[in-house]
């Protein structure tokens, strides 16, 4: 299974995907640059964290610009297994791929630190080897993840069962004292319509080892490899 | 031109400065020449006030690959693998522009090390700022720290540590050190030397502005009320920009592009020319027409000086300058060669086809006076009210007599001291810094030191950084040797073995005889501490006129010191473990207060290191500030991973319950373990004093002392009041 991570210029965390996809997963993986125009050969394509083009005037909205982002809208519409993460998550909204917008953090502070995630539905090809319910301890690192979208497109999101992480406490409850940055509904990630897009603010690349404070974001990589071993 | 006494002052040359220009030249300077002349003989280019004193330094051991003298220190640690390290000021920039002036600190530091061709992994800061009890420095610090997560959240290294302390003596003069640390292969190494007769000098990053343009001379002032009126001097940050040159120069390092490279820091295009020249011993020839601009009409005297962030020089081979440009296309940046290296060992620089400048680059980088500056050691010192307790220093008059008064309610002082500006959390400062990107944080900040681990080996590295400012105002001397010190226990406390340090001298005014004593003091104690412990200083960085308003700063050296953990089962956090787990002090026999007895400091870190290796320790904290009880609060709460664990200890009783409680006695650790008499035996042995104290468990920190119980606190209350100390000082 060919994993391919974007860098844009500024990416920072495309480093943390590829070693936790060829080091812990185990699966073969390759960059892939910006500029490039087709991400033909791949199984699954991950948009890392970081800052794409800076992101001084909005996140991602120059990324969605860039050539790849042409090809992986192509590749996500004939069904390709993509994920955004953090920057990634930011750029998909951007460009269409995936509903809603991520805003500046309630508090306006960047923040990075361990959250609870819900997972809340195990009918993708994202969360295939969770329990409903199951928490995973993923760690945030952004400014803006703040998740919104107009009430028609919320419903329409929780209708489809859309909402695949919520940001809960240590015991599972969905509070709004667990809402680190104001995202509606709790919302930490969400998949399309047809379930093969997925963008989470939260970085399971930060947590794919113990010595890292968690394991559990693996579980994430490891379900992406048993839905494409099973399609 | 005339060189008037006007125009000296205004580049703070002195008359006798100017006479040895005229010397070197055997004429009289061009306006650029004497600017390039000021910024180079600048204190903060060229150390003329402290370097007699700096040779006293240790700065060799078995683990140096690279000392002082180049863009950061450089240390093997085995596997193949070396990193470069570095502490620098920016402390004048941060007090006129916050946000900026500490952005653009960490943007100089992280060049500093991936010159060297080393990618950044790690960043701390040591921080110091008024109290918040005024606007200002509220302001000041929530600048700073925004500028610090600006630029490194965005450049993508992982702030994992520092250290943030509050006294009066900085509420005009914030301080603001950036440290940063990165890897590479250990034959990998870059130096900024322009060698290749006829290689091209090439110029990369972002375009020349007006911005920052006798940055260097404002550093080498200090301030009065015309410091808002220098805010044009304090450049501006682009991250983003930095992380495009961060990876296009490591790109041309690994394709074997280049010969050298220096980052355009303090003192722009000239600092980086001519230092590289000096090096090689070769002339820079530069002509300004083809340096990128920002602004038009630029002088030459603009351009040489300029202070824009995100700049390098860099020398290719002659026959590889077209694939240096490909490489930085590719990135988006602009590469123009400005120039070509000499064997004339002058810098000589064009503008519009007239030469401007043409000086030695020996003179300029080498030739700088040197002053032995009067040393007197100050009438009055810093009274030693607060020695025992020092972190009462910056504190509310009301607290400091609150807690010195004979007040019984000891829960009561617990908390107001748990939440007390110098020993509260700094949570909320450090969870805006991304201190995880990268995936190798082990143990992030809020640590006695923070710990990352080496990919691809069974290694870590343990950083920590540590400036006890209040310690070295009341002894210089001593005051650095437990700088020294307490950073090594810091890195012994979590698994690792010091191996080389990096120092940051922030002082006051250099021309004032007690700073130079003091400073003079502060390297001896230094001196001899490292060379105790066998960590040399292998670069740092010297900030003086730390005075605003003729009034100097505390002394205030930081020291960070770089740590290897041998095998990453070794590491080992300060905060409690597990309910069962005994809590054992050990000590020195003698117990002292702003000093530090070397040996007896061995003794500890020698048993506290052999216990690690030897699995008997679940964890270990070094005491520092608050003494005992703050130690074993901060053990019960300090794990941001699990909800905070009770404990309940019996303190050793001296029958001065105060002092007892929160004395700051030097070289004492508090650990866990779940084999006592293995652990006191070997104490013992050693020679140290061994209390085994209470047990981890419950919910509630319970103190008994002399068969009284003290205090008797929830965790989760005392915790609140811990973490919520910061945001109430700031709201």
């Amino acid at each position: 299974m060919k994993f391919g991570v974007v860098i844009f210029p500024g990416s920072n965390c495309e480093q943390d995907c590829y070693y936790a996809i060829r080091t812990v997963v185990g699966q073969p993986v390759e960059y892939i640059w910006h500029q490039d125009t087709s991400v033909k050969g791949f199984d699954a394509v991950v948009l890392p964290g970081g800052f794409a083009y800076g992101d001084y005037l909005r996140t991602g909205a120059l990324a969605k610009f860039s050539p790849v982002m042409r090809a992986i809208a192509d590749f996500a519409k004939k069904g390709g297994l993509v994920i955004g993460i953090c920057n990634g998550f930011q750029i998909l909204a951007e460009a269409g791929l995936l509903p809603g917008a991520l805003l500046r953090n309630v508090g306006l502070k960047y923040l990075c630190k361990f959250e609870y995630l819900r997972t809340e539905t195990t009918h993708t090809d994202f969360t295939n080897l969770m329990t409903k319910g199951q928490l995973l301890r993923i760690p945030i690192g952004h400014g803006d993840g703040n998740f919104f979208a107009d009430s028609e497109t919320l419903e329409r999101i929780e209708d489809h069962d859309q909402a695949v992480f919520r940001y809960a406490d240590a015991h599972g409850r969905v509070t709004p004292e667990a809402n680190p940055n104001g995202s509606l509904n709790n919302i930490a990630g969400i998949v399309n319509e047809q379930r093969n897009v997925l963008g989470m603010m939260p970085h399971p690349d930060r947590a794919y080892e113990s010595i890292l404070g968690s394991a559990d974001g693996k579980l994430i990589f490891e379900s992406m490899v048993n839905a494409l071993v099973t399609k | 031109m005339t060189v008037t006494d006007e125009v000296l002052t205004q580049h703070n040359l002195t008359e006798s400065e100017y006479q040895k220009i005229l010397a070197i030249l055997k004429r009289a300077p061009t306006i650029t020449e004497l600017g390039i002349f000021s910024v180079m003989w600048s204190e903060h280019c060229s150390y003329k006030s402290s370097r007699v004193h700096l040779r006293r330094l240790p700065t060799k051991g078995p683990a140096v690959l690279q000392g002082p003298g180049e863009n950061a220190g450089i240390i093997d640690i085995g596997d193949g693998l070396a990193v470069a390290f570095k502490i620098e000021s920016h402390n004048h920039p941060s007090f006129i522009e916050p946000f900026q002036g500490a952005a653009t600190g960490v943007g100089g530091i992280l060049r500093d090390i991936f010159t060297m061709g080393a990618r950044p992994i790690a960043a701390m800061n040591s921080l110091r700022f008024g109290p918040l009890d005024k606007q200002q420095n509220k302001r000041i610090l929530e600048g700073v720290v925004g500028g610090i997560a600006f630029y490194g959240n965005c450049f993508g290294v992982p702030t994992v540590g520092g250290e943030i302390y509050l006294a009066d003596c900085y509420s005009q003069n914030p301080l603001v050190n950036a440290f940063a640390l990165g890897i590479f292969e250990k034959d990998k190494i870059f130096y900024g030397r322009a060698s290749g007769l006829g290689n091209p000098v090439i110029y990369v990053g972002a375009k020349t502005g007006r911005d920052g343009i006798h940055g260097a001379t404002m550093a080498s002032a200090g301030f009065g009320e015309d410091a808002g009126a220098k805010r044009p001097n304090v450049q501006i940050g682009d991250p983003f920009m930095e992380k495009l040159l961060l990876e296009a120069c490591l790109e041309t390092m690994h394709k074997g592009l280049i010969v050298g490279i220096q980052d355009m820091g303090a003192a722009g295009l000239t600092c980086s020319s001519c230092e590289m020249g000096a090096r090689a011993g070769t002339g820079v020839e530069l002509d300004l027409d083809y340096v990128p601009q920002r602004e038009s009409g630029m002088t030459a005297y603009e351009i040489m000086l300029s202070e824009s962030q995100e700049r390098m020089l860099l020398v290719a081979e002659k026959a590889k300058e077209k694939e240096v440009f490909e490489v930085f296309h590719k990135w988006g940046l602009d590469a123009v060669t400005v120039g070509r290296v000499t064997s004339d060992g002058l810098l000589r620089v064009r503008h519009h086809g007239q030469v401007v400048a043409e000086i030695p680059n020996g003179a300029l980088a080498d030739e700088a006076p040197l002053y032995q500056r009067p040393l007197l050691p100050p009438k009055a010192t810093l009274s030693s009210r607060l020695d025992d307790h020092s972190f009462l220093d910056g504190c509310p008059p009301a607290l400091i007599e609150t807690f010195l008064s004979e007040s019984n309610d000891w829960n009561k002082l617990l908390k107001l001291t748990v939440a007390s500006p110098n020993l509260c959390s700094r949570r909320w400062a450090w969870q805006q810094y991304d201190h995880m990107v990268q995936s190798n944080t082990v143990v992030g900040p809020g640590s006695d030191a923070a710990v990352i681990r080496v990919k691809g080996t069974k290694k870590a590295l343990a950083l920590t950084l540590d400036g006890p400012a209040y310690r070295v105002a009341r002894n210089p001397r001593e005051g650095a040797k437990m700088a020294v010190a307490e950073a090594c226990r810091n890195i012994v406390c979590s698994g690792g073995r010091p191996v080389a340090a990096t120092n940051c001298l922030n002082f006051g005014n250099p021309e004032h005889p007690e700073v130079m004593w003091q400073f003079s003091e502060v390297v001896d104690g230094m001196a001899e501490a490292c060379s105790f412990f066998g960590t040399p200083i292998t670069g740092g960085n010297v900030s003086f006129y730390n005075e605003t308003f003729g009034g100097d700063i505390y002394p205030t050296p930081v020291l960070g010191l770089v740590g290897l953990i041998e095998d990453i089962s070794f590491v080992t956090r300060s905060s409690f473990k597990k309910a069962g787990d005994s809590i054992v002090l050990i000590e020195p026999v003698t117990r002292r207060v702003g000093k530090v007895d070397l040996e007896d400091e061995r003794a500890v870190q020698n048993l506290v290191a052999s216990a690690i290796r030897d699995r008997l320790v679940e964890s270990a904290h070094d005491l520092s500030e608050g003494g005992l009880a703050i130690a074993v609060a901060e053990c019960c709460y300090s794990n941001v991973e699990r909800a905070a664990i009770g404990a309940e200890i019996t303190i050793p009783s001296h029958l001065e319950v105060r002092k007892d409680l929160f004395g700051e006695f030097s070289s004492r650790v508090l650990m866990t373990t779940r084999k006592v008499a293995e652990l006191r035996q070997r104490a013992e042995q050693m020679g140290l004093t061994f209390h085994n104290l209470g047990k981890v468990g419950g919910n509630r920190l319970i103190l008994n002392y002399e068969s009284v119980k003290l205090v008797d606190i929830s965790t989760d209350e005392l915790e609140s009041a811990w973490s919520g100390g910061l945001p109430k000082l700031l709201s």
